[in-house]
């Protein structure tokens, strides 16, 4: 178990925060919910609406598309913002590799809390333009 | 009382045994003794009713009971406009909580919803024994389970925990122990002309701010995140419309300040100024900021009193330690225990579009403790599951009724749902209520599963979720105005939605 101080130190260690200071560290612990998954149980589920905007604080998840795995997401790495982005159910499965402990934003509350904290949304553009990138490698 | 000279099951071995008393405790026992499993059931407590003995502080519930309704009191489809009467085995004593309010409100009073759930005990003869405190957990040779207690050792096959989530939790912040928390509120009148400095932006922060507007001096509320509001949310997460009045009495100027802001510590204040002096560093822009207070209230929230389960194995998440379960409310970790009552929001379902199961108040968690004593019936005691034959040419009608009536759905939207099995060699059956992200994940025959879903923009409509071949379809139907489905438009959105499944079984 974690309260939000902890949940903010964990955050703190992570690229994606790395430009919040402690005090919104501490919003964002509070914004997000803790979630827990055991080995094998879907996060994200292909094709079902409403889905959240997911990030791992322990554990491993795969994604998986039509049963076959495509990448695999670890600690400090986030899921879910594609179909939120879009408005779309997801295009994948996300599958708990291993217990697997998440912070989860619900969608309708993605938007807000971006704009609220755009150094953040700036670094998560820069996640998804990587992925976008290995995912153009890939293909090649 | 007669049930504490009775003094029932004595310590022993027991097929199953079942912890508390509160309305999640007696819920399950009632539905196991329908089911006709044996089983004990021990609490700490001298009377039932669990934590609606003490709370809500200021002896007002936050979920209504309507005396009168579009349709019958006392029925099933009544139990959606009372959320608080816990559901009978038998129809005589279905309702309990209508006949006990004064009529003032329809949120009963703490002593009221007190009454309904003794009431529930005494007419339905449920049997505790009262005043016997688990102290201690372990696992037997045989994969059995020992309960050690106040009274002596107990064994059973299967246990179920409705031990509540309502032990003090407080932050670890520097002086936090300073603070007094929820559980320890005094009286209302000493609070008269004094500084009260609130933390947390909860229901029990604002129920204690909404009390005390007419008492104290100045009211400051604060954590980190903003506060939510249930009109806003379209849910029950959020502050409840009952306790928003400190938060116009804020946007107004009245005296109560709600902050965004971390509590970085609480000193003690000087000798001759406030006794305490609040630390708090704002969100927005990280600026500190001091608040002297005459009280401080750590409107914290609660955890489940675990005791030693976690060292059994027993994995628990979030700040409310609650522990990991699977759809039917087993330990996602240690097989054979299961939990009941608002422990149960632990099995959190798909929560879709953010929005939780009402497992963690008595109408969702009424429903759960049914489902999970059929569940336990027929999976650890082998009772032959009911599962009635539905007609073809009734399927229709038969999920449409449901989807306008059936309190389950419209009490746990998005994690109950109503199913039938479509299997080739049984024809049509009603699997009746299934937690959903069960139906959604594990796989099965053909079959067809009805909900009640939000998406947070207010409107409540059906969604029906299609099994074919093991690949589950979602499909939404239009939200009614009145919530009514049986309606030509719905009949026919349905039919055609069933259609494909409706033509092969
Ligand atoms: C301040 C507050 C206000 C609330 N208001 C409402 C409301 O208005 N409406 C609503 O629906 N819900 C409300 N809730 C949620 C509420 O807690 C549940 O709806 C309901 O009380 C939960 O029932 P329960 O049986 O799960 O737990 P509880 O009512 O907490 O009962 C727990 C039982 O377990 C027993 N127990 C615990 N530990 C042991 C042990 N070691 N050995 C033996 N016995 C033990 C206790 O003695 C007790 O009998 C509120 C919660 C809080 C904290």
């Amino acid at each position: 178990m974690a309260d939000s101080a902890e949940i903010a130190d964990e955050l703190a260690g992570f690229a994606l925060f790395a430009d919040l200071t402690t005090p919104q560290l501490m919003g964002v612990a509070h914004a997000f919910e803790e979630a827990w998954f055991k080995d094998g149980e879907r996060v994200l589920r292909q094709g079902m609406t409403g889905s959240g905007l997911y990030l791992i604080l322990d554990g491993q998840a795969s994604i998986r598309v039509d049963g076959e795995e495509r990448a695999k997401l670890s600690r400090g790495e986030f899921f879910g913002e594609v179909s939120i982005l879009l408005g779309e159910p997801p295009v994948a499965d996300v599958v708990a590799l291993g217990t697997l402990r998440c912070l989860v934003l619900a969608s309708s509350a993605v938007e807000g809390f971006l704009n609220d904290h755009p150094t953040l949304m700036y670094r998560m553009l820069q996640a998804s333009a990587r992925r976008l990138r290995n995912a153009n490698r890939w293909r090649s | 009382m007669a049930e504490l000279t009775e003094r029932p099951f004595p310590p022993g071995d027991y097929p199953l045994i079942v912890v508390g008393s509160g309305p999640g405790g007696l819920q399950v026992s009632s539905a196991l003794r329908g089911h006709g499993i044996d089983h004990a059931v021990l609490s700490a407590d001298m009377q039932p009713a669990g934590m609606f003995r003490r709370w809500p502080f200021f002896q007002r519930l936050l979920s209504w009971t309507k005396p009168f309704a579009p349709v019958a009191r006392g029925t099933r489809p009544y139990e959606r406009y009372d959320w608080n009467s816990l559901i009978p085995e038998t129809d005589e004593h279905r309702a309990v909580m209508v006949g006990l309010m004064d009529g003032t409100s329809y949120f009963p009073s703490r002593p009221e919803m007190q009454a309904g759930l003794e009431a529930f005990v005494s007419r339905t003869g449920l049997r505790v024994r009262f005043g016997c405190r688990w102290t201690g957990t372990r696992r037997l040779d045989d994969g059995r389970f020992e309960l050690q207690t106040s009274d002596g050792t107990y064994t059973a096959g299967t246990l179920v925990f409705a031990v509540g989530v309502a032990e003090p939790w407080r932050p670890t912040s520097p002086g936090m122990e300073l603070a007094a928390h929820y559980a320890d509120t005094r009286p209302v009148e000493q609070y008269a002309d004094r500084r009260i400095f609130i933390i947390g932006k909860q229901n029990s922060g604002f129920e204690l701010a909404s009390g005390m507007l007419p008492w104290a001096k100045r009211i400051v509320i604060a954590s980190p995140s903003p506060a939510k509001l249930s009109v806003n949310t379209h849910s029950l997460v959020g502050i409840r419309a009952r306790y928003v009045q400190p938060y116009e009495d804020h946007v107004l100027g009245g005296g109560v300040a709600i902050l965004d802001a971390a509590i970085e510590r609480i000193e003690r204040g000087d000798a001759d100024g406030a006794p305490f002096r609040v630390v708090t560093r704002r969100s927005l822009d990280s600026v500190e900021m001091v608040f002297d207070a005459d009280d401080v209230i750590a409107a914290t929230g609660f955890v489940a009193p675990l005791l030693d389960l976690p060292d059994l194995g027993v994995a628990t998440f979030g700040q409310s330690r609650l522990p990991a379960q699977t759809p039917y409310w087993e330990s996602a970790t240690v097989p054979g225990i299961f939990f009941a009552g608002t422990i149960g929001q632990g099995s959190a379902g798909l929560k879709k579009h953010g929005i939780p199961s009402n497992s963690g108040a008595v109408q969702g968690a009424r429903y759960n403790a049914r489902v999970l004593a059929r569940h336990i019936a027929t999976t650890r005691f082998a009772r032959a599951d009911e599962r009635p034959a539905v007609a073809r040419d009734q399927v229709v009608d038969f999920v449409l009724d449901e989807l306008t009536l059936g309190p389950e759905l419209w009490h746990q939207r998005a994690y109950l749902a109503r199913v039938l099995s479509l299997d080739p060699t049984e024809g049509i059956r009603d699997d009746g209520i299934v937690p959903l992200a069960w139906f959604v994940d594990a796989g099965g025959p053909d079959a067809i599963a009805a909900t009640l879903e939000t998406d947070g923009t207010g409107a409540v409509y059906p969604v029906v979720y299609l099994r074919r071949d093991g690949t589950v379809t979602e499909h939404p139907i239009e939200a009614h105005p009145l919530l009514d489905y049986r309606t030509a438009s719905a009949r026919s959105d349905l039919a055609g939605i069933l259609a494909p499944m409706l033509g092969r079984a």
